[in-house]
């Protein structure tokens, strides 16, 4: 056996017939110029670098990104949020134009096509006619009155802001004509013009709220989390008893409270206060969680040794690694501000005339002869179904996307 | 068990002392109280004030004594049963009150009832059939029921009920019955018209309840005893209703906490729109009018049923989990 060879990959040659055989050509060595790099294995295209060198923000925005409905409901709000400013130039009538010849019209179509041609946009005119045996206003759309709206028109006089005067509008009706998209109310006003007035305030409203209570709901949350012992379980009896209330009772005493004589605009900024007061709750409770399991770990440890006071290792080191999650639940805290103003105003123990909002407008609404006969009055609730909605999807999918590591 | 139940009721009573004087801080923030209105008004039509009477109810409620001292008088009247004086009406709280308290109560149970027996059984189905078009289905309609004022939904069904159903509009029994001792066709009659308000106060709590359970489920389903009992083969129903629902539960009624100010504050919008014999539409009214001892009793009794409602949830909890009956504190 000792005899017997191995060629590495051969088979064992037999001696027998071992033929000589020419020596095998040298293997064309394959040599990289390239100059050595030890961390090439390593290395990532451009692509994977974005990726993986992505910040948290980025992150979550990728992660959001893919959450469709999220997405379609922020373009909404932001749509929305956007055109607050320019409420006068959006809306064809102005909020107090009384069309006192118009009063309850129903909305009115928007048509494309006249006989069978696409033209430009218009609105047939009213025939209108008292009917004596049931009391009611008959508006008739009259299809020979054809009336072509305006666009980018001169309208109604406004004071931009309170500050420019202008009356250029966006869409008006023809001259001499109506143009009542979502019908009028009980004084001829246009519904659709104070929709969007209301917006102003509806949707403000749960900003100005969110704000009070962040705040609130970082500092007490995170006085309750970081220090712990007494102070927490103190806190935590504070909450529960304002959580064992129910919201509305007490949002509609604490409004009952704000004395008539103030102004709108003080009536305003106080409800809103008053339901930022309640709503922080929410807030303080994830703070504090959250802190509770922060304050452990050893950067915060490190803080401390360096000798950071409190408010800048709750400042600086602590909130920023959960604002994702916090932004989260702030997101889904405003919806419940906006009904809350809604429910108030509908109750008239909210906002009054002459402030707007929705909950102003859904005033009017508010027994079931409205619903039968002027159906149309209701309009405002499906802008608020519309923005709840879109801050509930928005702040879903933003609370999935809060934590981009998982 | 005993010393949680005991130790709970311990912590209920400073909550319910707080939330008193919380309440009645509120009541006596206006400036002003209900005499000193109540008099100018008579002296500005020129109309000489019962003075005498004015006196001696000032005295009787304490209102010439110092806040804190007023505030030992409701309490202790409270304690006996007496809800104070009712100025509006000129009458004693407890006969102005008559039977809403109860209505209300009733309205409540029910709700709550609605919410779970609605709830359970379509977060479950949810939850099960993740990403199945019915789960998108359903929880577009959750979204929906969230989002959706409650007072909308009042009067459109109200409005239906009435024209399809011939349903008399609002109120919770027929007009003959209003003010009427209780009686078999009475509460028959309220229990026909209950199912609206219960419906319209329901959705929202449902919608959320179903969100929660059906999130709650889905965590414990991809956890490994899951797992684990599937590739033993256990038959799929067996093997929900055995484990993961049942930890799936606790979360469900511990939420009774959250779900009871929800029904309530539904329930006073709701029954001012529906015009119901609730508390809410006196509550509303009072608040207007500055009648502080009906508005106080009232908000009083709201924030009491919240208290108890998530104490009863407590102990339901503790029953069906031991772990929770070691600890003083509860799992919310």
């Amino acid at each position: 056996m000792s005899d017997l060879t191995f060629a590495p990959g051969g088979s064992p040659r037999d001696p027998a017939n071992d033929v000589p055989r020419a020596a095998p050509e040298p293997l064309a060595h394959y040599i990289s110029r390239a100059p050595f790099d030890p961390y090439a294995v390593e290395g990532m295209t451009p692509a994977q670098e974005r990726f993986y060198r992505a910040s948290q923000w980025r992150m979550v925005w990728w992660k959001l990104c893919r959450h469709r409905i999220a997405v379609l409901s922020g373009a909404i709000l932001l749509a929305m949020y956007v055109a607050l400013p320019f409420c006068e130039f959006l809306a064809p009538y102005d909020l107090d134009t009384r069309n006192t010849d118009f009063i309850y019209a129903p909305p009115q179509r928007v048509h494309v096509f006249f006989d069978g041609h696409l033209v430009a946009p218009y609105v047939l005119g009213f025939d209108y006619r008292l009917d004596m045996n049931r009391l009611a206003r008959v508006y008739t759309p009259n299809p020979s009155k054809r009336q072509t709206l305006r666009f980018f028109c001169r309208g109604d006089e406004y004071a931009l802001w309170g500050l420019f005067p202008g009356s250029l509008h966006f869409a008006c009706p023809a001259q001499a004509g109506q143009l009542f998209l979502l019908g009028t109310d009980r004084l001829g006003r246009d519904l659709l013009s104070r929709i969007i007035y209301g917006a102003r305030v509806s949707l403000t409203v749960g900003l100005i709220g969110v704000a009070v209570s962040f705040t609130l709901g970082i500092v007490i949350g995170g006085i309750a989390g970081y220090y712990g012992g007494w102070t927490d379980i103190l806190i935590q009896r504070v909450m529960e008893v304002i959580q064992s209330f129910p919201h509305l009772p007490l949002w509609m005493a604490l409004s009952a409270v704000l004395p008539v004589t103030w102004s709108p605009l003080l009536v305003y900024f106080g409800i809103t206060l008053i339901l930022g007061m309640i709503e922080w709750i929410h807030l303080a409770r994830a703070v504090r969680s959250k802190l509770l399991a922060l304050r452990e770990e050893d950067f915060c440890t490190a803080a401390v040794l360096m000798g950071a006071r409190p408010a800048r290792i709750i400042g600086r080191h602590l909130l920023p690694s959960f604002m994702s999650h916090l932004i989260a639940s702030a997101t889904l805290v405003i919806p419940s501000m906006i009904l809350g103003e809604t429910a108030l105003s509908f109750l008239g123990l909210g906002l009054r005339p002459p402030m707007t909002s929705w909950g102003v407008l859904l005033n009017e609404a508010q027994n079931i002869n409205v619903v039968a006969l002027y159906p149309w009055l209701m309009f405002p609730v499906v802008s608020v179904v519309i923005t709840v909605l879109a801050f509930n999807f928005l702040g879903d999918g933003l609370r999935d996307a809060a934590d981009p590591y998982h | 068990m005993f010393g949680y139940i005991i130790r709970r009721i311990l912590i209920m009573i400073p909550t319910l002392i707080a939330i008193s004087i919380v309440i009645f801080t509120i009541i006596n923030l206006p400036p002003g109280d209900y005499f000193s209105t109540y008099i100018a008004e008579l002296q500005s039509q020129g109309e000489a004030a019962d003075l005498v009477k004015i006196q001696f109810l000032m005295q009787q409620y304490g209102f010439d004594r110092p806040l804190w001292e007023q505030y030992l008088y409701w309490v202790g009247g409270l304690l006996q049963g007496d809800m104070g004086y009712s100025f509006a009406y000129n009458l004693p709280v407890t006969q102005v009150v008559g039977d809403r308290l109860f209505l209300t109560f009733v309205v409540s149970f029910m709700t709550i009832v609605f919410t779970y027996v609605v709830a359970f059984p379509i977060g479950v189905y949810s939850a099960t059939h993740q990403y199945h078009w019915s789960d998108h289905l359903l929880t577009l309609f959750g979204f929906l029921g969230l989002a959706t004022p409650s007072f909308l939904l009042a009067l459109v069904l109200l409005y239906f009920a009435n024209v399809y159903l011939g349903i008399s509009i609002g109120g919770l029994m027929d007009p003959q019955y209003v003010d009427q001792p209780w009686t078999l066709p009475k509460i028959l009659s309220v229990w026909e018209h209950l199912w609206i308000p219960v419906i319209v106060i329901g959705t929202a709590g449902t919608a959320g309840m179903i969100r929660r359970l059906r999130a709650n489920l889905l965590d414990e389903l991809q956890k490994q005893y899951v797992v684990t009992a599937r590739a033993k083969g256990l038959h799929p129903l067996r093997l929900l209703l055995k484990y993961p629902l049942r930890m799936a539960l606790n979360p469900f009624i511990s939420d009774i906490g959250s779900l009871l100010p929800h029904v309530i504050s539904g329930a006073v919008i709701v029954s001012v729109v529906m015009s119901l014999p609730t508390t809410g539409p006196m509550l509303l009214e009072a608040l207007r009018s500055q009648d502080m001892y009906l508005a106080g009793s009232f908000l009083l009794f709201m924030a009491f049923m919240t208290v108890i409602g998530v104490f009863l949830s407590d102990l339901a909890l503790a029953a069906l989990d031991p772990r929770i009956r070691m600890q003083t504190g509860r799992t919310r």
